[in-house]
């Protein structure tokens, strides 16, 4: 039997539904936790990042608009089709943060189990952070909660998927749209979800993933206008960079989730905060008739 | 590459008179058919690689400046206001509030019935207004209709007037009546400039576009533009570059200058970098300014905003920091 020539990949980028190239033509490789020669992944440049921005904005008046009971059923379908193709997670989470494959298995169990328990908050989260207050008038006063808009977010860099996963799937949940920056040495993982997003009914633009260095496209996502907030995770321990993101976000006053000293440990219980950090609280007088 | 399209001998001999082409019918379309033809696939192949420049820094400064200057801000909706075409003509003279040093743009381009705000709005601003008359979109009226229609957009002030040609009698064959109707509705413009749109959609050919703009040339349009905005596809840039080309040509020819204006469908900085590449590489320097080549568009200003915005923050900007119009 002939022997088959290896099929070395290079993984694109996911911008508005669509796997470009970078806009740089640059690539790097990517190892896997032991050194060994995994793929090539695109370098995400800072025009990368504009393109990314501007196809979320694109997609967010449709997918803020949508009913938070249809956002839980998209959300929950990216379940689904994880869980289809659970061995391929499995594999890119073993190779890329060097675990043993019932440790694997269990972060990916645990990433789609996330998800699972965000889709559920969509359509719940505006009875606990909103309401009915009492006003001393003959009013009703509502508050209710709404998406900030684009969020840019910087994805941790330990852990590639069950962190990716909770990072953005809170954004989305609640009708924000994201570009995410994944982990630079461990791309793969989020570079799957790419192709998970792309068939599961996320429209294209809510979700975007750049695989590169969030000392390339970070500051240019912090310093744009058209960001509304910015989610630092991802720069944990490197107090520099988070310093200099935060000054440049404070341009158009984002929102910032400011970078944590180290990692969080993400099989914890992620509580509301993730969500109710991207949302806005509108409140309505309404006068009531005698 | 594509070859000099030097007018045939007839014409270059007459040097700026075309009395004897444009005499009868079969004179003009004996002309008209010996203009050498265009090559397609050559034309979008140059075009195409024209668009390849890369064009930067101060450059890209310089060029998006220029553009700001060549844009005819439009307004061409049945929805229009008086309070839209204000909020318009304010936005010419100021295109980024923020801004001083931001030039203001070459003209705004509205209906003849928004003339006269638009003209009290702008004043002695510098901002011309453009009005679109002889039943633009379509031209299908009588011809005094669109006379009348010209001298009224005139009479309310009118610096330039954008006239649609009538393309059924162009496809037709029948050259010497949209030649005439040409001759007709700049003779109503008076003193006011006038710009003949072909509607190159609708041409069908490349070769139509060369020979629409040597017959506009002819009837002594000072601008030739593409397209109304209301037909797919508007301008493109293969469309412009063969029009860059006939206008380069025509000087030759009489020393006359003709400008150029595509209009629809130029919605990025980029496209616009783009156009004015083809501009100096294809007619020359020369046509580099307002007075020679305009940008049709109403969305372009913004992007151009965004991109000016940009080079001088260092941040990208978003379309939240500029006016919906």
């Amino acid at each position: 039997m002939a022997t088959r020539a290896t099929v070395r990949k290079t993984y694109k980028l996911y911008i508005g539904g669509a796997f470009p190239r970078s806009e740089s033509g640059y690539s790097y490789v990517v190892n896997d936790a032991k050194g060994k020669f995994m793929a090539n992944a695109s370098l995400a440049s800072r025009k990368d990042a504009r393109d990314a921005v501007v196809a979320a904005r694109k997609a967010f008046p449709g997918w803020a608009a949508r009913t938070a009971y249809n956002r839980a059923q998209i959300v929950y379908r990216i379940a689904e089709v994880m869980e289809d193709r659970r061995p391929q997670f499995v594999d890119a989470v073993q190779q890329s943060e060097g675990r043993t494959a019932a440790q694997a298995n269990k972060v990916v169990d645990d990433a789609i189990d996330r998800l699972v328990w965000y889709a559920g908050w969509a359509d719940k989260i505006t009875q606990v952070v909103g309401g009915a207050n009492p006003v001393a008038g003959p009013f009703f006063n509502l508050s209710s909660p709404e998406p900030t808009g684009v969020v840019a977010v910087m994805a941790p860099q330990e852990s590639s998927l069950l962190g990716l996963i909770s990072v953005v799937a809170p954004a989305i949940v609640v009708g924000n749209t994201v570009v995410v920056t994944s982990s630079y040495e461990r791309p793969l993982p989020a570079v799957t979800f790419a192709e998970v997003l792309a068939t599961s009914d996320v429209p294209g633009g809510v979700v975007n993933i750049l695989t590169g260095t969030a000392a390339t496209t970070g500051p240019w996502l912090a310093g744009h206008m058209d960001v509304n907030a910015i989610d630092l995770t991802g720069v944990a321990g490197d107090a520099e960079l988070a310093t200099s993101l935060e000054q440049a976000a404070a341009e158009n006053l984002k929102r910032v989730r400011r970078a944590p000293a180290t990692e969080p440990d993400w099989s914890q219980d992620p509580g509301i905060d993730r969500m109710t950090g991207v949302l806005e609280t509108k409140t309505v007088w309404h006068p009531i008739g005698s | 590459m594509t070859t000099n399209t030097t007018a045939p001998a007839s014409a270059s001999s007459a040097a700026g008179n075309f009395s004897d082409v444009t005499a009868s019918e079969s004179s003009l379309r004996r002309f008209l058919h010996g203009l050498p033809g265009v090559d397609q696939v050559g034309a979008d192949a140059r075009a195409a690689s024209l668009g390849t420049r890369s064009i930067k820094t101060t450059a890209k400064e310089f060029a998006i400046d220029l553009a700001i200057r060549m844009v005819d801000l439009t307004t061409l909706e049945g929805q229009d206001t008086p309070g839209k075409v204000r909020a318009l003509a304010n936005k010419a003279m100021r295109p980024d509030p923020a801004d001083p040093t931001c030039p203001q743009t070459a003209a705004v381009c509205v209906y003849p019935d928004m003339v006269g705000i638009a003209k009290e709005t702008l004043g002695a601003s510098g901002v011309n207004v453009a009005a679109v008359a002889t039943a633009f979109p379509s031209g299908r009226a009588a011809l005094d209709i669109k006379l009348a229609d010209t001298r009224d957009a005139v009479e309310a002030g009118a610096d330039e007037i954008d006239m649609v040609i009538d393309r059924g009698a162009f496809l037709s064959g029948r050259y010497l009546d949209v030649y005439e109707e040409i001759v007709a509705v700049k003779e109503a413009c008076g003193p006011a400039h006038l710009k003949v749109i072909f509607e190159t959609g609708e041409l069908q050919t490349y070769d139509n576009v060369r020979r629409a703009s040597w017959l506009a040339m002819m009837a002594g349009g000072h601008f030739i533009k593409t397209s109304t905005g209301k037909v797919q596809p508007a301008a493109t840039l293969p469309v412009t570059m063969i029009m860059l080309e006939a206008v380069r040509d025509f000087r030759d020819a009489t020393g006359q200058m003709v400008g150029v204006k595509p209009a629809g469908g130029i919605r990025t900085s980029k496209d616009a970098i783009k156009y004015l590449v083809t501009v100096n590489e294809v007619a020359g320097p020369d046509w580099l300014d307002p007075d020679w080549f305009r940008f049709g568009a109403s969305s372009l200003l913004n992007e151009l905003l965004m991109q000016r915005t940009k080079m001088q923050t260092g941040r990208y900007s978003g379309p939240d920091y500029f006016t919906l119009d």
